[in-house]
């Protein structure tokens, strides 16, 4: 065994695609996936016990959250669709990385110390005070140059491709980059108080009030649509039919549904904004165009799922295909959620409370972090010349483990959050209000304990990944007997 | 159709001017017209600028990043009305850069707080909440005990004034004796309570000679939905 995955290995060695610094984007999303996850359960557990508030400051809900979103968005998320894109550009363009293993590092260095220092910036106090914003100008700039760098080294790749056609993922990952970098910067612009002699952590947004609420959420909105959504949709173009050795179900449908749906995304922001002071027409109109994104998106599932034709029985005897299949599943069960939370009279009940989050989780636990997972499980082996995974089974147990924990957490926060939306506006035989809002945040510890529980379970599994992906590039392979073995010394 | 794809997916500066021209339509038609159109912002009378306290504090308040569990926009619904007060205006939060009308109600609505509780039940929850709401599960902010850096508050204001605040150059002129002044008096004769209306005097926490981010803070919270005065407004005019 150990011959044969040395030979792998310098099989490995000869690839003419660069390569190292696609595992270091790998090596980072498994790193940050753990951390996001850890971080996301503590302050899920605040929720049930706030004396896990600590009572200091860096320790608060309000300051760990920002530490959450971006760690699971943009550091475990971010790396995951990097360095996929470096791996699948260079594949389906026959081409190396334009740039070099020069452009790559610096891109790689320069995110992940963005990362690093956004972190620390909102755990001291430092935050624009935007939602998935927050990091104040001078790193918003530093982003910036490094998304251009991203930009040229991507689109440098497919410029100097051998390959007529781009291939329908590269589509998918060049909507991501370029609509990320104009939501970043457009909602972003602001006036530094370091101009004018105060101090340079903070700045004042250009816009206020009602702009400044549909800006931030024409960004918000489309960092789920952009960055989670058309980024993974082009994983999910790549690794699906790769893992399944099928091609791609319908070209058309691809076209079709790539056009439609970045088209319709942009406008879909307002819902995060029902029956706020925003005008009435902006609300229709996001609404609207939140509804009719429902078809572009299970066009893109169909097209994931369908890609399965023939391949079906894959599902049962691999479980990276489970994550993948799975995660699309999830995508389709997200994306009508999402449509039907934007009707207004939907709305009315589920904003401001955790159903959102809980909307939110079935998309990111369920579809982006799953299919994130089968991609990570298909490329360790392969970057590191193995034939496969150190143990099939432990992605089994992952699988499992990842599963129960997000039916866990958004069975709670379905709950939590229509019992919530319910209590706030019933009335009692009187006409008076029945329930004190502190007796709604009462009713909803059980939920949040729940949810947290499920929340261990994904971290768990998190770190079942990392550690078979450690024992992966260590060149281990788990003993094919080893099952049975452990259900026996069990007995 | 299908075929003429072919010109896009094989050259990738039609696809990336392509796909540019796809995404920035929407925005264009929902975010310009909010910047042209009258009617986005009502005209009501009352909304003043924050005073240089009650910046500070709204800066501790975004710092504290409260907009994740604490909306600051109340819907146009019978509960919401009964429960928080008259329903939110796009004016009320005109100089709000940025907004922080939120998007999760962990804890109640924030947007008409001001002048609901005492000044000390605002220092004592913010401590401790469950000093005062034992089921509550906010964190306890014990560290907003501290004095106030407010030193640089000209140049924020200054900044503000960029993006459209209108504060005057005497405002900015006197920053600092304001901010000190609304903590020290208690005179709503103070130039300062002339200058910004219905701006909270005293010290929240009881003590004038520190200037604390309790103060800063609470002068903020107690001024939240207070600026307009609903009893003088034509209900015809803010209809939605």
């Amino acid at each position: 065994m150990i011959a044969a995955t040395a030979a792998l290995g310098q099989r490995a060695e000869t690839s003419p695609y660069l390569d190292d610094v696609v595992k270091k984007f790998v090596l980072a999303a498994v790193f940050w996936g753990v951390v996001g996850f850890f971080v996301g359960d503590y302050i899920a557990w605040e929720l049930a016990f706030p004396h896990l508030n600590l009572d200091l400051e860096w320790t608060t809900f309000g300051r760990l959250r920002p530490v959450h979103t971006s760690a699971v968005i943009f550091a475990f998320g971010g790396n995951v669709l990097i360095g996929t894109s470096f791996y699948v550009v260079q594949r389906t363009c026959r081409a190396t990385l334009f740039g070099g293993a020069g452009l790559g590092n610096i891109i790689f260095w320069g995110y992940n110390s963005f990362i690093v220092m956004a972190a620390a910036s909102y755990v001291l106090g430092m935050s624009q005070g935007r939602e998935y914003a927050e990091p104040e100008w001078w790193l918003d700039i530093y982003l910036t140059v490094v998304w251009v760098a991203y930009l040229i080294a991507f689109a440098g790749t497919i410029m100097k491709r051998k390959e007529a056609h781009i291939y329908v993922a590269n589509w998918f990952y060049l909507a991501f980059i370029l609509t990320i970098a104009m939501l970043h910067i457009g909602n972003n612009l602001a006036i530094p108080a370091v101009f004018f002699g105060g101090t340079w952590w903070k700045s004042y947004s250009l816009y206020s009030g009602a702009q400044d609420a549909m800006t931030q959420w024409w960004y918000g909105h489309n960092a789920v649509g952009f960055f989670l959504t058309a980024g993974f949709l082009a994983i999910m173009y790549y690794f699906v039919p790769k893992r399944a050795e099928r091609p791609v179900y319908s070209y058309r449908l691809s076209i079709v549904h790539f056009w439609a749906l970045i088209f319709l995304y942009i406008w879909a922001g307002p819902h995060h904004l029902h029956y706020t002071a925003l005008p009435d027409w902006t609300q229709t109109l996001g609404m609207t165009f939140s509804v009719m994104l429902w078809m572009p998106s299970w066009g893109g599932m169909i097209n994931g799922l369908m890609t399965l034709s023939g391949a079906w029985d894959k599902l049962r005897t691999d479980p990276v295909m489970r994550f993948l299949v799975t995660s699309v599943a999830f995508y389709g069960m997200s994306t009508f959620e999402g449509p039907m939370m934007a009707i207004k009279a939907v709305n009315s009940l589920s904003h401001y409370t955790d159903w959102t989050i809980g909307h939110v989780h079935s998309g990111a636990l369920g579809w982006v972090a799953f299919v994130s997972f089968g991609a990570l499980y298909y490329l360790v082996p392969k970057l590191w010349g193995r034939k496969e995974v150190y143990s099939l089974r432990l992605v089994g147990v992952h699988f499992w483990v990842a599963t129960v924990g997000v039916l866990l957490y958004i069975t709670a926060m379905w709950i939590s959050g229509i019992m919530q939306g319910l209590m706030w506006r019933a009335y009692d035989n009187l006409g008076f209000l029945q329930y004190s809002f502190i007796e709604t945040v009462e009713a909803m510890h059980p939920y949040y304990v729940l949810r947290a529980t499920g929340g261990v379970l994904f971290l768990t599994g998190g770190l079942v990944m990392a550690y078979n992906v450690w024992r992966t590039i260590r060149g281990d392979v788990e003993a094919a007997g080893a099952v049975r073995q452990s259900v026996a010394t069990a007995r | 159709m299908f075929k003429q794809h072919k010109y896009v997916e094989t050259n990738v500066f039609v696809l990336a001017v392509g796909i540019l021209l796809t995404v920035i339509i929407g925005g264009l038609v929902e975010i310009v017209p909010l910047f042209s159109m009258e009617a986005t912002i009502e005209k009501v009378e009352g909304v003043r600028p924050y005073s240089p306290l009650e910046l500070e504090g709204r800066n501790i308040y975004i710092r504290e990043g409260c907009y994740l569990c604490h909306s600051q926009m109340i819907r146009p619904f019978k509960d919401e009305v009964e429960r928080y007060g008259h329903y939110s205006l796009a004016a009320e939060s005109k100089y709000d850069h940025p907004f922080q009308w939120g998007s999760k109600r962990t804890g109640p609505d924030l947007a008409r707080i001001g002048g609901k509780y005492t000044n000390d039940w605002h220092v004592r929850h913010l401590i401790n909440p469950r000093d005062v709401v034992p089921e509550s599960v906010m964190p306890g902010y014990p560290h907003l005990k501290r004095p106030l850096k407010y030193d640089d508050i000209a140049a924020d204001m200054m900044a503000l004034r960029v993006t459209g605040v209108p504060y005057t150059d005497e405002d900015i002129k006197n920053a600092k004796a304001d901010l000190e002044e609304q903590v020290r008096s208690d005179s709503s004769d103070a130039a300062i309570a002339k200058r910004y209306p219905k701006a909270r005097m005293g010290a929240a926490d009881g003590n004038p000679k520190t200037i604390t981010e309790l103060d800063a803070l609470v002068a903020y919270l107690q001024v939240l939905g207070t600026m307009v005065d609903f009893t003088a407004v034509d209900p015809a005019s803010i209809r939605r």
